[in-house]
């Protein structure tokens, strides 16, 4: 075999060797898991209005409940198995956030709760909150001059 | 049950489709790029936070509700939402309260809920 030598052959070398990912099957997966995951937060919802919640506090009360499901199929090793057949599907609603805490958390458990689970939470979960938040706070900068 | 009457199905569909749409995209993004899931969240809040500050976003929620608000676009969108709102209160001061206080009670549950589950967690033996 000749060796590899640029970026491209290393690259047409790792396209011919990594199995063909079934597209539409993994499409189909993520959007039935997905839609099935926002379909439960719409019952949640829902149930918080007929308990007469306004909808700022019941959005919160979904997301709550759905992070601290998440979190903890995560811990008990249930949620990466849903992760490996639904991708994106588990990944893209809120549960993944939470998933995302979790999985580098229980992975560096070995250095310790303070920097290991303490610091390692966030190696996923810390660039979110970093773009979101600045993305939020540039909004409202914006908005406050310039609307 | 009384609740069960009350639930709007029709808006159960929307939801379900509009959810299962996004996760979609996001799917089409694991598999057709060589984006890390990290990038992928980093991306979706960050585009719901624009198409939310746009005020484009709520149209989607009034469509297909939690379909629209349970993906971490929603996540986003209800950060820029909640800096918005604050903004139209206390001024330049509610930039930098909004989002956050829009969106605590995901956060402090994600940073709760997070460290507790890793706790219980017992770490998995890698296979060699």
């Amino acid at each position: 075999m000749k060796p590899i030598e640029t970026k491209q052959e290393y690259s047409n070398y790792v396209d011919q060797k990594s199995p063909n990912s079934p597209i539409l099957k993994n499409c189909f997966n993520a959007f039935w898991v997905g839609g099935l995951i926002c379909s439960i937060g719409q019952i949640l919802f829902d149930f918080c209005k007929f308990k007469g919640l306004d909808e700022t506090s019941s959005s919160s009360i979904v997301s709550i409940v759905l992070i601290g499901i998440a979190a903890i199929l995560t811990g008990l090793n249930i949620f990466n198995k849903i992760g490996k057949f639904a991708g994106a599907g588990s990944l893209v609603p809120i549960t993944g956030f939470a998933n995302s805490i979790v999985s580098p958390a229980i992975e560096y458990k070995s250095e310790g709760y303070v920097m290991g689970v303490g610091g390692k939470m966030f190696t996923v979960a810390g660039p979110v909150l970093v773009f979101g938040i600045s993305a939020s706070v540039i909004i409202g900068i914006i908005y406050t001059f310039f609307v | 049950m009384e609740f069960f009457q009350s639930i709007d199905w029709m808006q159960m569909l929307r939801c379900f489709v509009v959810g299962g749409l996004i996760c979609i995209i996001g799917q089409i993004l694991i598999d057709k790029t060589k984006l890390t899931p990290a990038r992928i969240l980093v991306i979706f809040v960050t585009t719901g936070a624009i198409l939310g500050g746009l005020g484009i976003y709520k149209y989607l929620i009034d469509f297909a509700g939690c379909g629209a608000t349970v993906p971490l676009t929603g996540f986003g969108a209800n950060l820029a939402k909640g800096a918005i709102q604050e903004v139209q209160n206390s001024g330049l001061l509610g930039a930098f309260i909004g989002g956050v206080k829009m969106s605590a009670g995901g956060i402090a549950a994600a940073v709760f809920f997070g460290y507790i589950a890793s706790l219980i967690a017992k770490p998995k033996i890698k296979k060699q």
